[in-house]
């Protein structure tokens, strides 16, 4: 068990990509505000291929627990893939493939004899389209991770989960008169909320956002963003942007991804905490890039 | 404020300029239609060639106008919009010809009396199609029954199982070939399989309902695969990542969110073998009394007894022609009975319809 200053070293020494030895979850909370203590996740040497394609290669990294990690990029660099393949979505995809490890609370994901809709359950993600499903109402878009793998819940103790869940996602006050119409009804935002709020109400313990607010208006973004800096306190948290404004105000950390030339692997550059890349990275590459020079 | 410049000469000047008449396009049209009646009516002219003569002259007509007037954009609009609305008056033509004299002849016997009587003992007039009634909708429900599942299932296969493997190419192929199959090679099989365990000559109302579902089957299948492919991938993926294992996805997420298009597909099914007569003459036969058991015995179906009444009348015929269109007229009630329930089911579950 470790304490919590092996806690913060943990959190400090992913800069230095240090190995990181902490198996079990701390059961002490930080002083950081943490309220739930998440899972860390760590990445060794991660190849993810379409087909012959070697779309990702070679990425080692610890993503912090109870922090907000931005994965940034140029286009077709691979970030989708890589936060895809961190809750094996990616096996939905006929052709992908991964090989690595993937470790989270001392588990290979990656492991034989690993069930994909279990790391998913612990694993959520929410996507760049709002896409709540449209034939059920607010009420059960939240309530569709319970409802859906048919647990047993007593309708009070469902009631108050879909609240929580609902209120996490800064949506409650918003929707609550309107639980029982469908949740095509809401604006782009709201909607995008709702699918927070239907991601966190199975209490995952990472949340994967692939440019979680791109689709939207900068009120809403913002009310996406100050939502994440809340949600760390409960989740780990993996978000893609092409905004650089959102990852320094929404992340703690960043990991730049880049790709020397199409056709070629997308590789991860560096990561760092967030000040740090975007003030004074190691490397060249990324300097450019969130510079805004490019080549 | 008159507009003498055609749109666009200059850079600036006005937007609006001449136009016909709102009532031009009607008048023309209408006028057009009227002359067709008229000239059908009084005349000897053929009648194929008086509509197309005044379908091409109303259309000169409105394009010349249109022309001098409006400008060749303008023209173009309406000589394509006379064009089409043409093209759907051929279309409707002989439906509603159809559905006319259906109606007129048949609504004389469609009464209580013949949807609760049988042709039991029945030799001139009176008499009924509550047996026909009862054998078309018993054999089409158990054909629905089975093709249904059958249908859907294999649908699903296709479109979430398949990948891209041998075994779904397979499928596709027999699929498509099995959309070709004319009805009565359908009848003949039914009746084929039944003969070699029951012998042949033997008539049974499952027999034809398998046939039937010979052919709704390709048809439920094609079109449940054309609404799993419109549902999109992301409510699949969003699915997953909540922990939902696959075959949950899909009866709670995909299947739902289809179902309207899924209703669709099973009602075109439906509509497309209810009225089917070669493939119940040689598996289910004709009897002239009630016979609720599909399992045992001939039954009667409406296609089947508009058949024989008009085949085989009586003396003096005209009460079995009687009974002929009246039986046509409850097929086509039954169609659209069943095809307002379906519109019923798909605005209850439908996903555009916010609730
Ligand atoms: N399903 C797929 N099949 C084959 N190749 C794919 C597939 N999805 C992505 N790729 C390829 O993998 C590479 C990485 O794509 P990915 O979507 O991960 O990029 P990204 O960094 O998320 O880009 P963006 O910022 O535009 O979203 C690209 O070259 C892309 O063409
Ligand atoms: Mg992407």
């Amino acid at each position: 068990m470790p304490s919590e200053t092996e806690f913060e070293k943990v959190v400090d020494g992913v800069g230095e990509h240090s190995p990181l030895d902490l198996i079990e979850r701390p059961t002490k909370p930080a002083e950081r505000q943490v309220t739930e203590v998440a899972s860390t996740i760590e990445v060794t040497n991660l190849d993810i291929y379409y087909g012959a394609f070697h779309a990702v290669a070679d990425v080692n990294m610890t993503i912090p627990p109870n922090a907000a990690t931005a994965l940034i990029g140029s286009s077709g660099c691979g970030k989708s893939t890589f936060l895809r393949a961190i809750n094996r979505m990616h096996e939905l995809t006929a052709t992908a493939r991964a090989e690595g490890s993937i470790v989270m609370d001392g588990q290979d994901i990656y492991a034989p004899g690993v069930d994909p809709v279990e790391v998913r359950s612990k694993i959520g993600m929410v996507f760049q389209q709002p896409n709540p499903f449209p034939t059920m109402s607010v009420y059960d878009n939240v309530a569709a991770g319970l409802k859906l793998n048919n647990r047993k819940i007593k309708k009070a103790e469902l009631d108050e989960i879909v609240e929580k869940s609902l209120r996490g996602a800064h949506l409650w006050n918003e929707v609550k008169d309107r639980l029982n119409r469908s949740g095509m009804d809401l604006s782009g935002g709201q909607q995008q909320r709702l699918c927070i709020a239907r991601a966190i109400a199975v209490e995952p313990a990472v949340l994967l956002m692939d440019e979680p607010a791109s689709a939207l208006d900068p009120i809403s973004t913002l009310a996406i963003e100050e939502l994440i800096s809340e949600l760390k306190h409960r989740f780990t948290i993996v978000i893609v942007t092409h905004n650089m404004q959102q990852a320094t105000r929404a992340s703690d950390y960043t990991a730049f991804f880049n790709i020397e030339q199409s056709g070629q692997p997308g590789r991860m550059v560096e990561m760092d905490r967030t000040e740090k890349i975007f003030s004074n990275p190691t490397h060249q590459a990324t300097e450019d890039y969130v510079s805004g020079r490019f080549g | 404020m008159t507009a003498a410049t055609a749109p666009g000469s200059g850079r600036t000047g006005t937007f609006s300029q001449a136009a016909l008449p709102d009532w031009a396009m009607q008048v023309v049209m209408g006028g057009a239609v009227a002359l067709a009646f008229i000239g059908i009516a009084f005349t000897d002219v053929s009648p194929a060639l008086l509509v197309i003569v005044l379908a091409a002259v109303s259309a000169a007509t409105i394009g010349i106008w249109a022309g001098t007037v409006e400008g060749r954009r303008k023209a173009t609009d309406r000589l394509a919009t006379m064009t089409m609305t043409y093209a759907f008056l051929l279309a409707v033509a002989p439906l509603v010809s159809l559905a006319w004299t259906v109606v007129s002849k048949g609504n004389g016997r469609l009464d209580l009396d013949f949807i609760n009587h049988t042709m039991r003992n029945v030799i001139g007039e009176g008499g009924g199609a509550m047996h026909a009634i009862w054998g078309t909708v018993i054999i089409t429900g158990v054909a629905t029954i089975i093709a249904v599942p059958v249908g859907i299932l294999t649908a699903i296969y296709l479109h979430e199982y398949g990948g891209t493997g041998r075994l779904k190419k397979a499928i596709t192929f027999f699929v498509d070939v099995m959309t070709g199959i004319p009805s009565i090679v359908a009848g003949l099989f039914a009746f084929a399989l039944f003969a070699l365990f029951f012998g042949p000559g033997v008539r049974l109302g499952v027999m034809g309902s398998i046939a039937l579902s010979v052919l709704m089957i390709p048809i439920v299948v094609r079109s449940t695969e054309e609404m799993l492919r419109i549902v999109p991938n992301g409510l699949r993926e969003s699915a997953f990542a909540l922990g939902v294992p696959k075959w949950r996805v899909i009866t709670k997420v995909v299947l739902p969110t289809a179902l309207a298009g899924i209703v669709t597909g099973v009602m075109l099914a439906i509509a497309r073998v209810i009225g089917e007569t070669a493939p119940l003459l040689v598996t289910v036969g004709t009897i002239d009394s009630l016979n609720f058991n599909p399992f045992e015995g001939r039954m009667q179906s409406l296609a089947v007894f508009t058949y024989f009444e008009y085949k085989t009348p009586g003396v003096p015929p005209e009460p079995s022609f009687d009974r002929a269109w009246a039986a046509a007229l409850t097929l086509i009630i039954i169609v659209l009975v069943l095809t307002g329930i379906a519109k019923l089911v798909q605005r209850r579950f439908g996903v555009l319809q916010a609730r």
